[in-house]
């Protein structure tokens, strides 16, 4: 993974950097000692590590203006940081920046049941967003498997998704508003409580930015009122084939389940080994989930099942007690650590269209004897969004370039047939050298242009999303 | 201008040698008036991909919307958006176009459940203002590569670029819909039951209040439910128990009840001029209170917080008392009819904050750095 060399100018300027930010925020917000720093390195996507020159941690928007004023005025790279729980190196640091974490920005400023929304600052974790809205039966939708750590800010800036976003929508669809800190201190608000913009639809370019545009320091979010219940069915196939098409079969009835999830046997195999929940070993499992009254559920269900017995299905369960609905996720919701257990691996997260599911899931098995690599599969698939998970051994020298060489083939794959690199965790650094096959140049052109409007030092996030080479020209004419 | 293909349409714009006015169906007069040669889309159409089993429609952006929705009937359908037909209201005529309603953003009463146009917008082709084809976003569901200019795309009126190609998620068309219908109450009580509405568990998929003096009949307030036949029956029991003195309306009939508020029917013929405000639904009343005998009609969607609003053609149109008030509620108030003089003495569009407004003029200078696309509709 190429990084830009650090700017020695700025590293040569580190005391004079933190003494400002000291003074204009408060001793105990910047962290430049290097034992503390390292705190910083690295996201969840550990196999890259650089420790930043130092780190902020403003209380509050005027706090956040501050310190970018001060880095912009200074030349400092900025990269802005929620929990760290990225994916794709999204929030990885170079040597000559200044991390700004919003982890000390907790709080809810505004809730607001009859117009449903909720104003939080960004640092607030996802779940407890939920959490704060819970006691009058409300939630916040998009729901990240990360959920208790990740903050508000990362899903903003990854337009984060979740096992419900099938009828929720992601993140950007429950977003109503923003303020935004520029790189050079001002603050813009964007949106509000209010529905769409009167003007250009900024807010949509800003969710999904990965910290490349601005700070987010506060968000108006869209809080729905809860479902009455919620309740699984599970169906096992033979075939993955025969799972896609019964996939399809339900979303063509006009059924809309809140998720439609899938596992393949290599990942059956192990989530059995893990948790024990009974599954029953097959070629393709589907998790399908309803919503509503018992007998709302009770109608969706019948009807996913008929069709689900036109596909001859090995195994079907339904759940008939929370009990049973608890049962049912266990296996699918401990498939990451069950994977953990027997090696290290590796989470890819493309998208492909669904009618290419057969055909996607054959051609990776075929690569994955090609690498002498296991591949298991456990993703979204009503729409699409695969987590095929690599599993080599972090040990072996050679491993981890040969899990990153198959990654890039199965990516490709899925833009090959129609989809794309990343449905929810974002370029980041880990697919940035990859953009190039699914745009042209003069499209990842549009997309710089964006950031050319909004931080035209090019300073915010430095070195993600966009190839180096691609982006090389905007770099130096910023300088 | 009609080019009969994207290449074409990318060589005309790039050889542009002064204004040019963008044109779908060409069934909106929109905006501040461009003075221009007119560029039409029109020879853009047919849906180049549809899979039904996937829910996705990639349509070139000239097709008539009527064509769009009667494909996806075809295969039981629909855009989930409900876009408006305001030929109508704007005493228009012509053939409305998907990429017309793309650039528009419009979306109709189901905005407040199913989301807006953008929210179903997947994928996008355009020319810039260069005449570089340009494509963001794709035909999958979900997809976080790169910027999300597709959201930019849509709601931009043909500023930054030309849509050429288009790709959305459509939706089923529910086995059963039926509205719950309220008489005669105030603008704050009809509100008030549609926030109980949409603030229940039971799936509203509208919620509009039309006025004293709107319709006939007197004030009414209509909540929407759709769905399996079963779900529907279960919900209008439990909500009828919730919002008192309601009755069901099923079918044809309810269908109708959220034509007349999509296409803003009741403003239409009428006089005046009339504005579309986007407010927290709690402030719609609020402003229409404070608004006074300033205007002659207000419908409410969104639960309250899309308000038409029929105001004065002399003078201003109502602009800047209209506009005051809302700035102080939090919001935005778009002149959506209104003769050519009015349109070029007030601005049309929200004016922007300060901030704002540079990150827009920013844009639009990337873009379109010669300034021949609409120059001036939005501004
Ligand atoms: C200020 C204003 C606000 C309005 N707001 C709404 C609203 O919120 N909801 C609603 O339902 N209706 C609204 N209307 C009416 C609405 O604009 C249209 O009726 C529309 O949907 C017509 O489609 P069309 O193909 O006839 O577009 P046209 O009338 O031909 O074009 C509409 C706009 O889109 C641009 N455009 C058209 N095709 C393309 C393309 N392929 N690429 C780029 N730009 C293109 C045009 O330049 C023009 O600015 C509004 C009208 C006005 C005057
Ligand atoms: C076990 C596990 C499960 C996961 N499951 C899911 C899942 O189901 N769905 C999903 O979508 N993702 C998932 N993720 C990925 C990750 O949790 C999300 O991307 C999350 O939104 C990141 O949030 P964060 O607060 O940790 O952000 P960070 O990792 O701190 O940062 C992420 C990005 O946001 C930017 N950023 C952070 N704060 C700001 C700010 N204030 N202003 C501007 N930019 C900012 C950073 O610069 C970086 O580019 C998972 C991760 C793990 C480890």
């Amino acid at each position: 993974m190429q990084m830009p060399e650090p700017n020695a100018s700025v590293l040569a300027r580190k005391d004079r950097v933190v003494a400002r930010l000291r003074e204009a925020l408060s001793a105990a917000a910047v962290i430049s000692d290097p034992a503390e720093t390292r705190a910083y390195e690295c996201d969840a996507l550990t196999a890259y590590k650089c420790a930043p020159m130092a780190a902020v941690l403003p209380a509050s928007t005027q706090e956040v203006s501050a310190a970018l004023r001060i880095c912009h005025e200074e030349g400092v790279p900025v990269v802005p940081r929620g929990a760290g729980t990225s994916l794709a190196g999204g929030s990885l640091p170079t040597a000559d920046s200044v991390v700004l974490g919003v982890s000390r920005m907790t709080e809810v400023l505004e809730t607001n049941y009859p117009d449903r929304y909720i104003r939080v600052q960004t640092g607030m974790t996802n779940l407890s967003v939920t959490g704060a809205v819970e006691e009058a039966d409300f939630f916040y939708a998009p729901d990240p498997s990360s959920q208790l750590a990740c903050a508000i800010s990362g899903n903003i800036a990854m337009n984060s998704g979740g096992a419900h976003c099938l009828k929720y929508g992601v993140t950007t669809n429950n977003l109503l508003g923003v303020t935004l800190v520029q790189m050079d201190g001002t603050v813009v608000e964007i949106g509000g409580a209010h529905l769409d913009a009167g003007g250009l639809d900024l807010l949509g370019v800003i969710c999904g930015s990965e910290g490349q545009l601005g700070v987010v320091t506060e968000a108006t979010l869209r809080i729905l009122r809860k479902p009455e219940g919620a309740r699984p069915v599970l169906i096992g196939f033979d075939a993955n084939e025969t799972a896609g098409a019964c996939v399809s079969d339900i979303i063509r009835a006009g059924i809309l389940p809140v998720a439609i999830e899938f596992m393949d046997r290599p990942c059956i195999e192990a989530c059995e080994a893990f948790a024990k929940a009974g599954y029953p070993m097959c070629e393709a499992l589907l998790i399908v989930e309803v919503e509503g009254s018992e007998g709302e559920i009770a109608d969706q269900l019948t009807r996913i099942v008929a069709i689900a017995e036109q596909h001859k299905p090995v195994a079907l369960r339904e759940a008939g007690d929370a009990d049973e609905a608890a049962r049912i996720w266990l296996g699918r919701k401990s498939a990451f650590g069950a994977m953990g257990q027997i090696n290290d691996y590796m989470c890819l997260d493309g998208t492909i269209p669904v009618s290419a599911l057969p055909e996607v899931l054959r051609r990776m098995g075929d690569l994955s004897a090609e690498y002498g690599l296991g591949v298991a599969n456990v993703f979204h698939a009503g729409d699409g969004n695969m987590h095929p998970l690599i599993l080599y051994n972090a040990n072996t020298p050679g491993q981890l370039e040969l899990c990153e060489a198959l990654g890039a083939e199965i990516l490709k794959l899925c833009v090959e047939v129609g989809g794309c690199l990343t449905g929810e965790h974002g370029v980041g650094v880990e697919k940035r050298d990859l953009m190039l096959h699914q745009y042209a140049p003069e499209d990842l052109d549009a997309q710089m242009a964006v950031k050319d409007v909004f931080d035209p030092a090019w300073l915010l996030n430095p070195a993600k999303v966009f190839p180096l080479a691609q982006s090389e020209a905007r770099r130096v004419a910023a300088e | 201008m009609k080019p009969g293909n994207e290449a074409e349409l990318a060589e005309l714009v790039a050889g542009a040698a002064g204004p040019l006015r963008i044109m779908g169906g060409g069934t909106r007069d929109v905006g501040r008036p461009v003075d221009g040669t007119a560029l039409s889309t029109a020879g853009l159409t047919g849906a180049t991909l549809y899979e039904p089993g996937a829910l996705t429609l990639v349509v070139r952006a000239g097709t008539p919307l009527a064509e769009v929705e009667t494909v996806l009937a075809g295969e039981g359908q629909r855009l989930a958006f409900e876009p408006m037909d305001h030929r109508a209201l704007l005493g228009t005529t012509g053939a409305p176009t998907i990429g017309g309603a793309v650039a528009a953003n419009v979306s109709g009463p189901r905005r407040v459940q199913a989301g807006a146009c953008r929210d179903f917008l997947l994928g996008v082709r355009f020319v810039d203002g260069q005449g570089r084809v340009i494509k963001n976003g794709g035909r999958v569901m979900k997809n976080v590569t790169g910027y999300d200019v597709v959201k930019l795309m849509a709601g931009s009126w043909g500023t930054l670029g030309v849509l050429t190609e288009l790709s959305f998620k459509v939706l089923a068309i529910p086995e059963t819909e039926m509205t719950l219908v309220a008489r005669g109450l105030s603008d704050a009580d009809g509100v008030a039951l549609l926030s109980t509405a949409l603030g229940s568990p039971f799936d509203v998929t509208g919620a509009a209040h039309l006025g004293q003096g709107v319709v006939e009949g007197g004030a009414r307030t209509q909540v929407r439910i759709e769905g399996l036949a079963a779900s529907v029956a279960y919900r209008r029991d439990r909500l009828t128990a919730l919002l008192p003195g309601v009755e069901a309306v099923e079918g044809a009939d309810s269908a109708a009840l959220w034509r007349e508020v999509r296409d803003v029917d009741p403003f239409a013929g009428q006089p005046g001029s009339v504005w579309k405000v986007s407010v927290r639904p709690s402030d719609g009343p609020v402003l229409c209170a404070r608004l006074g005998t300033l205007v002659t009609g207000a419908i409410y969607d969104w639960g309250g917080g899309l308000v038409w609003l029929r105001g004065p053609e002399a003078g201003d149109g109502g602009a800047s008392r209209i506009r005051a008030e809302v700035a102080t509620l939090g919001g935005h108030a778009t002149l959506v009819r209104g003769p050519e003089a009015l349109r070029r003495q007030v601005p049309v569009f929200p004016p922007e904050t300060a901030g704002v407004a540079t990150l827009t003029a920013g844009l639009q200078a990337k873009y379109d750095p010669r300034g021949v696309l609409n120059p001036g509709l939005m501004g």
